[in-house]
C-alpha cells in the first residue's frame, strides 16, 4: 500500500550534495512511497542554535514547522537535523506553549532515513547492489541522541556485493561539529586525520554515513590526504544497483 | 576578545607535536577502554541505575546544601575537628599560612587535589617562602617540571617515561633512570623524607559525608594516607559541592568514581577521615580542619538548569572520551580543569567574558556525557552558556552573518536564489577561500558547489 511520505532534504543535501537528496527519493520510491518535496523548506536551524544565537534558530524553526505542520511521514538524511527537531525544537520554544505543543506534535512524525526503512517501511534488503568494502561512521548525534547504531549496519550488509567492516574507532566524532570546523581548524582537521587513520586501516574504498556534514568533512581531509578513499551517503548506496 | 593569540598558538602546537599527541592519545585510550569494560552491563549490571541514583543524591544534597553543611560542620566539630569557610581561594591560602605561621611550619606535604590547583594554592605558599610538596607521583613530576596537571586523574599523562627521567635527573640530581619502577623508588626514596619532615598535611576530598562528618579520599599510592597521618596538622580543601548526605550514598559513589576514572572496581586505598587523633590512638593527626571553599559554587549554584556541572566527581572518564581533548590537552584550557568539564564550569567560576571560546572549543559529539557517571549534559550546557555569550556581545561578523541566515531561511524564494548564486560565485578560483573558507581549506578540501540544488532537480524532475 502506498503512502505518502515528505521528504526534508537539509541545507547541506540542497546545496551541496543533492544527489543523497534524489538517491534518498528513489529509494523510498522504489518501497512504493509517494514522495513529496515541499518548496517552502529551508534549513533546520541548527548552525545558529549550535551557535547560540537562539532568536534566529528559533525563527528559523518556527518557518520549519509552518512548513511541515501537516505531514505525516517527514523523512530526513541527516540524523543531525532530525535530532535537532525532534529533541531541541523543545528547548528552544520552552515558554511558549502554542509552539512547544507543535513541537511535541511534529517530533513523533520526524524520522531519520535509516530508522524509516528498518522501523516503518520495515525492510532491510531494498534491493541495491553494491561491489566493494565500505566501512560505516556512526554520526554523533544519530548515535548518542538518537540512539541509531545496528540499523544502517543491518541495511548495508543486506546490500548486494557489499562488504561491512567496522572500524577500530567508529564511534568517535569526525571533527566536522558546524562551526567549530572553522573556528578551531586545526583541531577539527586533527580529528578528522584521526578517523581516517582509522577508516584507512580496514582497507575499505568507501566511507559510508548518515550525515552529510561528516562525509563533507570527511571527503575534504582525504582528499587532502590525497586519499583514494570515497565518502557516500547511505542513500546513495541504496539507491545503487 | 575571542581567544587570546597565546592560546591559539598553543593549541596549534600541541595538536602539531606528535610525541604528545600520541603519548596522551595512547593513554587516554587506554582509560577509556578500561573504563568501558569495568562499566559493561555483564560485570557491572547495576551500572545504569547507579549513575542515574548518583544524580538523584547530588541533586538533593545541593538543594538541601545549607543544612547539609552545617550538619557536616556539626558532625566535624563533635570529633574534635574544625571547618574553616572561604568565599574565594586566598582565604584557604590564608588560613593556611596564618596556620603555618603558628606553629612554626616551614614545609607542607600535599595529595593531589585539583582544588588546591584551582585556588593556586601551591604559588601562594610559596610566595611566602614555604614549601609544599606534591606527594602522588604524577603531581610531584608536574611540580618538578614547574608545570600544571594534564589531566584530571593522570596529571602527567603528557610525559614519556624518557621525559620523567629528564626532570627527575635534572631536578633531584640523581642518575639518569628511564624504568618507571625505579623511577618511583626515586620519588619515594625522596618522599618519605618530605613526609616525616613536614608540619602539615593539605589534602583535598573526594567527599564530604554529612551525617558522619568524615572526609572520604581515594587513591592508589597510599601518599594520601601519609599526608593526613603523619603530620601533626591535617587540612582537607574541599569545594562545597562535595557534600553527600549519608554515609551508605558512599556505596553508589565509590562504585562509579573508581570505575569511571581508571576501570578499578575500587581504588586501593580508601580513606575515612573525621576528625584528630583520639586519646589512645596510635596515629592520626593532632589537629584536623576542614576548609570549604565557594569561590563562585553558590552563584552557579541559583542557576537551576546548569546546576548540575557542580555534580562532578572529577573521575576524568569525560577527558578520556572528549576527541576535543585528546588533541588540544590539558595545558591550552584556562583553569585548573581540561577537557569537557573544564569547558563548562571555568566559565561559570571565572565569568563568562574571560576566554568565552571555551565552551566552543567542542564539536558536541556528546561523548562527554555518554560516559559521565552523575549523568552531566554537559553538551546541553555548552549550548546554554553559548547562547548566554552570544546574548551578552553586541555586533561582529558572526552575528550579521547569522542575522542574514534567519532572515534568509523564512524566505524560501531567496533562499533558492542565493543558493544558486552561491553556487555560481563558489567556483570562482579563490573566492570560497576568504573568510571562514581559509580555515576549512587550511585543513580540507572545500566541497564542489552541486551544478544545482535538489530543489531545482527536483522540480525540474517533476516537469519532465
Amino acid at each position: 500500500m502506498a503512502r505518502r511520505v515528505s521528504i526534508f532534504v537539509t541545507c547541506i543535501v540542497d546545496q551541496l550534495f543533492p544527489q543523497v537528496g534524489l538517491a534518498m527519493a528513489g529509494v523510498l520510491e522504489r518501497l512504493g512511497y509517494e514522495v513529496e518535496f515541499r518548496q517552502d523548506q529551508t534549513c533546520c536551524c541548527q548552525p545558529a542554535f549550535n551557535s547560540g544565537y537562539h532568536v534566529e534558530a528559533r525563527a528559523v524553526a518556527a518557518h520549519f514547522i509552518r512548513v511541515f505542520r501537516d505531514a505525516e511521514f517527514i523523512v530526513v538524511p541527516s540524523g543531525s537535523c532530525t535530532s535537532m527537531i525532534t529533541h531541541h525544537f523543545f528547548d528552544i520554544f520552552s515558554g511558549e506553549e502554542a509552539l512547544h505543543e507543535e513541537a511535541g506534535y511534529l517530533a513523533p512524525r520526524v524520522w531519520e532515513f535509516s530508522r524509516f526503512l528498518t522501523e516503518v517501511a520495515n525492510v532491510e534488503d531494498v534491493g541495491a547492489r553494491f561491489d566493494g568494502v565500505v566501512t560505516y561512521h556512526d554520526s554523533c548525534h544519530a548515535l548518542r541522541e538518537l540512539h541509531i547504531k545496528e540499523g544502517p549496519r543491518r541495511l548495508l550488509r543486506k546490500v548486494n556485493g557489499l562488504e561491512l567492516r567496522e572500524m577500530s574507532i567508529a564511534e568517535e566524532c569526525c571533527g566536522f561539529g558546524g562551526t567549530f570546523s572553522v573556528k578551531f581548524p586545526e583541531v577539527s582537521g586533527g580529528m578528522a586525520r584521526t578517523k581516517i587513520e582509522s577508516i584507512t586501516a580496514t582497507g575499505a574504498s568507501t566511507v559510508v554515513s548518515i550525515d552529510s556534514s561528516c562525509l563533507m568533512q570527511l571527503q575534504g581531509a582525504l582528499a587532502k590526504a590525497g586519499s583514494p578513499i570515497r565518502t557516500m551517503h547511505l542513500a546513495e548506496i541504496l539507491a545503487s544497483r | 576578545m575571542w581567544i587570546k593569540p597565546a592560546q591559539e598558538q598553543g593549541i596549534r602546537k600541541t595538536v602539531a607535536d606528535r610525541k604528545v599527541q600520541l603519548a596522551v592519545y595512547s593513554a587516554t585510550a587506554r582509560l577509556k577502554e578500561k573504563r568501558a569494560e569495568a562499566v559493561s552491563p555483564d560485570v557491572f549490571p547495576e551500572y545504569e541505575e547507579l549513575r542515574s541514583q548518583a544524580n538523584r543524591i547530588k541533586q538533593h544534597a545541593l538543594e538541601n546544601l545549607d543544612h547539609y553543611l552545617e550538619q557536616f560542620e556539626k558532625n566535624v566539630e563533635s570529633h574534635g575537628g574544625r571547618v574553616i569557610w572561604a568565599r574565594e581561594g586566598a582565604e584557604v591560602a590564608d588560613f593556611i599560612l596564618g596556620l603555618a605561621n603558628e606553629r612554626g611550619v616551614s614545609l607542607l606535604v600535599k595529595s593531589k587535589s585539583m582544588t588546591t590547583e584551582e585556588i593556586h594554592l601551591n604559588e601562594r605558599l610559596e610566595h611566602h617562602q614555604l614549601e609544599a610538596v606534591e606527594t602522588d607521583l604524577g603531581e610531584y613530576i608536574v611540580q618538578l617540571a614547574h608545570e600544571r596537571p594534564y589531566h584530571i586523574v593522570a596529571p602527567a599523562v603528557h610525559k614519556t617515561r624518557q621525559d620523567i627521567a629528564d626532570i627527575l635527573e635534572r631536578r633531584l640530581h640523581v642518575p639518569r633512570e628511564e624504568e618507571p619502577e625505579k623511577q618511583a623508588m626515586i620519588a619515594r626514596r625522596t618522599l618519605r623524607e618530605k613526609f616525616l619532615a613536614a608540619g602539615i598535611g593539605i589534602s583535598g576530598a573526594n567527599f564530604l559525608v554529612a551525617d558522619s562528618g568524615a572526609v572520604v579520599l581515594v587513591e592508589n599510592e597510599g601518599n594520601v594516607r601519609l599526608c593526613t597521618t603523619a603530620p601533626r596538622v591535617h587540612v582537607a580543601v574541599a569545594g562545597l559541592e562535595k557534600i553527600l548526605p549519608r554515609a551508605q550514598d558512599l556505596a553508589v559513589f565509590l562504585k562509579l568514581l573508581a570505575r569511571s576514572g581508571t576501570g578499578q572496581l575500587l581504588t586501593v586505598y580508601t580513606s575515612f577521615l573525621s576528625g584528630p587523633r583520639r586519646r589512645g590512638e596510635v596515629d592520626g593527626p593532632e589537629e584536623f580542619y576542614v576548609v570549604l571553599l565557594d569561590a563562585g559554587r553558590t552563584r552557579l549554584l541559583a542557576d537551576k538548569e546548569k546546576r548540575q556541572s557542580l555534580f562532578c566527581i572529577r573521575c576524568g572518564a569525560c577527558l578520556n572520551a572528549c576527541p576535543v581533548y585528546r588533541k588540544i590537552g590539558g595545558h591550552n584550557y584556562p583553569g585548573a580543569y581540561s577537557g569537557p568539564i573544564g569547558a563548562i564550569i571555568t566559565p561559570q567560576y571565572q565569568g563568562l567574558a574571560r576566554d568565552p571560546w571555551l565552551p566552543y572549543a567542542s564539536s558536541l559529539c556528546g561523548a562527554c556525557a555518554e560516559v559521565c557517571p552523575v549523568k552531566i549534559d554537559i553538551p546541553r550546557i555548552l549550548l546554554e552558556l553559548r547562547k548566554q555569550i552570544t546574548e551578552s556581545r553586541t555586533g561582529g561578523l558572526e552575528r550579521m552573518a547569522f542575522r542574514l541566515y534567519g532572515w534568509l531561511m523564512r524566505r524560501p524564494k531567496l533562499y533558492a536564489l542565493a543558493g544558486r548564486m552561491a553556487g555560481k560565485l563558489a567556483r570562482i578560483p579563490g573566492l570560497a577561500k576568504l573568510g571562514p573558507g581559509a580555515a576549512w581549506a587550511s585543513q580540507r578540501e572545500i566541497p564542489l558547489p552541486a551544478g544545482r540544488s535538489f530543489r531545482d532537480e527536483w522540480r525540474e524532475r517533476k516537469k519532465s
